[in-house]
């Protein structure tokens, strides 16, 4: 998919900024002042142990939990004034499958690309990409693997064409084949001009794909390691 | 005393910090006279009914109650809607603590509804109007309340709660207009003086009793609220306690 | 964006919503397998309460049905909210940029359309099973036209306010009955009027229903929004 999408915008300005960025769920603080900066086309991996607030995180950057205090401006929209508004400009590869078990892959696809009011034929260039046309387009999303149920959510993300694209876990639960297509479609994003930001316990893989690596700790960002070009970072 | 904001939870001192002050005192104390006025004259002077003897006295708290069960819910639709508006804490707080104290009046209009009931015409519970809409309002507060104490963030209560709390109103125009033609089609009888217009002493005493119940209600609604306010206030406290401790997890590795 | 693209918005939305309700019911018959079948349940087991032998079923049949109705259309709407509460489909629905009000009247829509079926084959069952003549048919399309609209708009609203939370399924009832409850008066006074030839009596119930659909209509629109966010 070679789009040069008009919502593109070609500004200097970063995709993300954080700033002492808190965020609260219930009355935890899993966001505990997060400064962040991403500039577009870069690919940054979000590391951290399990609870240091990476789900979190991608799931502010969406729009879905709301920033209680510091800067956060994703998109040029501000995240602390109207965080509705960059929703349906970003995709995020969640936990849940946010499939409807009972639905085809074909009826999945399709209803969340016309939801998004994206061309349906994105919808079915995305099931290709994903090795999901054929037999599999006609079964139900219940009686698949986890590894298809996860490319049929990420087909559901890429017919969107988001500009930001949040992946929490991209790898988990997919073979080598899988987890290969996964590293295609995030380098022909960033190619495409989109921004991507991941989390993965897979360092190995996502260290070679990623321009950048944030560490969390403790719901603040502990460090930012540049990578260039294949150097493995340390 | 410090203000924090932590989101749209606020510990600050712009609301009650105990839930005494000078004026409720007073408050208190003029609602216990006028309650004792009330016994005097609803038990005391005021004469028996022609048709329905002592019974009758109960209409004093009765109808009262009745009236302050519906204020009740006004208040809490009032405040649900200007917190969905403004997201005020203070407000939320109001239309809980008016749906508590509705509630107890609506129990109490049921009781002493059915305590007139039973010597007048022999049985505790008649489908009357206001009897039944009583009824209907108690399940709609109840259904409110279950929203309100959901164990869940104050957020997702509160405005949830409110939502139901709005419609409270509508609601009960609905219902009442419905249980209304419902029945005066077939001519249940009513709670209510028999015939004869009231007047004189008995005219003073139902005076009376609107006067005190009224008080002993904004004297309830007052102090619930402070309570409420209190409990949430507990919650919101501690923030930056929490930050730090959230910080020093990721410093231990 | 002027209100009428605006409205355009919320209606195509809404489109979109129902048809992927009524897909998912088409693909998973829950309604087909197991609502309808408890709702003629219930008429079977009002007969065995209530003994077709002493007329009472007769006379009461109009209550007995829309008693039916209610209790079914609460499983309607639970099942409704159920396939919402899939994995991850809230916030998905959330990212998607569909207007939560189109999403409240599309799944009011196909909550409806259930409903309607549902109502239909139940008015076979009490014409079968307890010997109803029917008369009065405009009054009676008309009470299940506009009971239908009221319990639909209604019980979306409320299933919302119920939705996401462990206890949904007991609270939703809890919620909805009393609000219903003019909804069951005016239908089943609707229904004996047109059943014992008086239809006059009924219309002024239908009017009833209707400002009621309307109120859950306008507060479904306005309300579903906020309350599709967590916090």
């Amino acid at each position: 998919m070679e789009p040069d999408d008009p919502t593109f915008r070609s500004g200097t300005e970063p995709v993300v900024h954080l700033r002492g960025a808190v965020a609260l769920l219930g009355r935890f603080p899993a966001l505990a002042g997060v400064d962040l900066d991403v500039d577009r086309r870069r690919i940054v991996l979000l590391r951290g142990a399990n609870g240091a607030g990476k789900t979190t995180l991608l799931r502010a950057l969406a729009g879905l939990v709301p920033i209680t205090s510091g800067d956060a401006v994703v998109l040029g929209v501000d995240l602390r004034v109207d965080r509705r508004a960059v929703r349906h400009r970003v995709g995020l590869l969640a936990h849940g499958t946010g499939l409807y078990d009972e639905l085809t892959v074909a009826d999945n696809v399709r209803f969340w690309t016309r939801a998004a009011r994206a061309d349906i034929a994105d919808a079915d260039a995305a099931m290709t990409r994903l090795g999901l046309d054929g037999r599999l387009s006609d079964v139900a999303v219940g009686r698949l693997s986890t590894g298809q149920r996860r490319r049929t959510s990420l087909a559901c993300l890429l017919a969107r064409r988001p500009e930001l694209w949040l992946l929490d876990e991209p790898h988990a639960g997919l073979d080598k084949e899988g987890r290969d297509i996964v590293d295609s479609l995030v380098r022909d994003a960033a190619a495409a001009g989109a921004t991507i930001i991941l989390s993965s316990h897979e360092l190995d893989r996502s260290i070679e794909l990623a321009d950048e690596i944030v560490t969390l700790g403790g719901g603040v960002a502990l460090d930012e390691f540049v990578a260039d070009g294949d150097d493995h970072a340390e | 005393m410090t203000t924090e904001t932590v989101g749209s939870v606020e510990a600050s001192d712009s609301g009650p910090t105990s839930t005494g002050s000078r004026t409720t005192m007073i408050l208190g104390i003029v609602t216990l006279i006028s309650l004792g006025v009330l016994v005097l004259f609803g038990l005391i002077l005021s004469p028996a009914d022609a048709n329905q003897g002592e019974a009758v006295r109960i209409m004093y708290v009765h109808v009262p109650s009745a009236t302050l069960s519906y204020v009740g819910c006004f208040l809490t639709a009032i405040g649900s809607v200007v917190y969905l508006w403004r997201k005020s804490r203070w407000w939320e707080l109001v239309a809980y603590a008016g749906a508590e104290v509705a509630a107890l009046f609506t129990a109490l209009t049921l009781a002493t509804g059915m305590l007139w009931g039973r010597p007048t015409w022999g049985v505790f519970w008649v489908w009357d109007a206001r009897l039944t809409s009583e009824a209907m309002l108690m399940l709609l507060l109840l259904g409110y309340l279950a929203v309100r104490r959901l164990a869940a963030d104050y957020e997702v209560r509160a405005k949830r709660a409110a939502i139901v709390g709005l419609l409270l109103v509508p609601n009960v125009f609905i219902v009442r207009q419905s249980v209304q033609w419902w029945r005066t089609l077939h001519q249940t009888p009513t709670l209510s003086l028999s015939g004869a217009e009231i007047q004189g002493l008995m005219l003073f005493s139902l005076f009376t009793g609107f006067i005190s119940i009224t008080l002993v209600f904004i004297w309830m609604v007052i102090h619930r609220f402070r309570v409420a306010w209190l409990e949430e206030q507990v919650d919101a406290e501690g923030l930056d306690t929490a930050i730090a401790e959230r910080r020093a997890e990721g410093m231990v590795s | 964006m002027n209100s009428l693209q605006m409205e355009t918005i919320m209606l195509s939305d809404a489109w979109l919503i129902a048809r992927k309700d009524l897909k998912l019911e088409i693909r998973s018959r829950v309604a087909l397998n197991q609502v309808i079948p408890f709702a003629l349940l219930v008429l079977v087991l009002f007969a065995f309460a209530l003994d077709p032998d002493r007329g009472l079923l007769e006379k009461a049949t109009p209550g007995l049905y829309w008693i039916a109705v209610l209790f079914s259309g609460l499983l309607a709407m639970q099942r409704s909210f159920a396939v919402e509460a899939a994995d991850g489909v809230t916030d998905a629905l959330r990212l998607s940029g569909l207007t939560p009000s189109g999403i409240y009247l599309g799944k009011t829509l196909s909550v409806a359309v259930q409903l309607l079926v549902l109502e239909v084959l139940l008015g076979v069952g009490v014409a079968v099973l307890y010997g109803t003549s029917i008369t009065g048919w405009l009054l009676l399309l008309a009470t299940i036209v506009v009971a239908t609209a009221a319990i639909s708009t209604a019980g979306t609203l409320f299933g919302v306010v119920a939705a996401g939370l462990r206890v949904r399924e007991t609270l939703l009832p809890l919620l909805l009955l009393p609000v219903l409850a003019p909804v069951l008066i005016g239908s089943t006074r609707a229904f004996e009027a047109a059943l014992s030839g008086t239809p006059s009596e009924g219309w002024p119930w239908v009017g009833l229903m209707s400002v009621f659909a309307a109120v859950y209509v306008v507060a479904g629109i306005f309300g579903f929004g906020p309350l599709m966010e967590e916090s």
